[in-house]
């Protein structure tokens, strides 16, 4: 792709961005998310039933990408962090200033639980040639994310493709 | 303790369909599932910036929401012994407050892999008004017996 910036062909295959999360996975943010879709499996609701099926409480699986979203605010923050920052840094690089999420695929691997503490890092694996949507001119991106807990062992990993696109007219 | 349902494999057949799950989408249940997931961008809670910045008609559910929202539909099918190996979803559409999610699924393989886990391949979409907004394809975990358990599998013996 030579009409890529080299510095963003750079980050493709690399392993950037490797962060721990802010806080331990913690189950009020999963009632909060089993709440919002009304999710009653007895997993994240009922001790005897976590403990006779997953060995004690779990978090959902699909909340994997929740437990390194950084703070909205932190002391000594200067400006807000983005989560999936690769997927910011395209933008800003390739001076597109809107972007969509358009696939995103997630594998599964040990369950998450109460008190574990995730670290994560970020692959960017392609960026496409431009292209035009009905949104406008952009390209599209796939960004790998690899989540591990506390014992280095891996919880799932979440592929996204994005779109970053001008709007025209 | 909470009825715990356990469809294992042998009562599972291709082509069955999942019963159809509608859910009406407010304002207040982007914002929820936005904030469960811990995504802050304006697009998912302040409607004058989804409609100027993004040009859609309003804020809109986001990824994590979304993928919420198929976990549960899987599971409630499936029973708490479903366990989730692998999950697919493309966005076609946003959905916005005012519609009506309906989601659909059918069974499209089912299989034994060579660690004798039994494994559901289910072809899903979130339908708005009979458009597909969200198509999405599910890999998933059931026993393959009544003393199986798929969550007691860890390691290499997990094969999502």
């Amino acid at each position: 792709m030579p009409d890529l910036p080299e510095e963003v062909r750079s980050w493709i295959g690399a392993r950037r961005y490797v962060q721990e999360g802010e806080f331990d996975v913690e189950r009020g943010y999963i009632f909060t998310s089993c709440a919002s879709v009304e999710n009653g499996n007895p997993l994240f609701w009922d001790e005897e039933a976590a403990r006779r099926i997953t060995g004690g409480w779990i978090a959902p699986p699909t909340m994997i990408s929740v437990w390194f979203r950084p703070h909205y605010w932190a002391p000594n923050r200067t400006q807000p962090a983005q989560p999936l920052q690769v997927h910011f840094d395209l933008k800003e690089k390739l001076g597109l200033p809107e972007a969509v999420m358009t696939d995103n695929t997630i594998v599964f691997r040990e369950p998450v639980r109460p008190g574990d503490r995730l670290r994560t890092y970020q692959v960017l694996r392609s960026v496409s040639e431009p292209k035009t949507t009905k949104l406008g001119r952009g390209r599209f991106w796939v960004i790998d994310v690899e989540y591990e807990n506390q014992r280095g062992e891996s919880v799932g990993t979440e592929s996204y493709t994005g779109f970053g696109y001008r709007r025209e007219g | 303790m909470m009825e715990l349902r356990r469809r294992t494999l042998d009562q599972i057949r291709v082509g069955e369909k999942l019963p159809d799950l509608s859910i009406p989408v407010t304002a207040t249940s982007v914002v929820l599932g936005a904030l469960a997931s811990r995504d802050w961008r304006p697009m998912h809670h302040d409607k004058d910036f989804a409609q100027q910045r993004n040009g859609v008609r309003h804020i809109f559910v986001n990824t994590p929401h979304n993928a919420a929202y198929f976990e549960r539909y899987i599971t409630d099918w499936t029973g708490p012994y479903g366990r989730l190996g692998r999950i697919q979803f493309r966005m076609k559409d946003s959905v916005f407050p005012g519609d009506t999610m309906v989601f659909r699924g059918e069974v499209c393989q089912v299989e034994t892999d060579d660690l004798g886990c039994g494994w559901v391949e289910l072809d899903l979409s979130l339908e708005v008004e009979g458009r597909t907004t969200t198509s999405c394809k599910a890999r998933v975990a059931v026993p393959v017996d009544e003393n199986d358990n798929p969550w007691k599998r860890t390691g290499k013996a997990w094969k999502p």
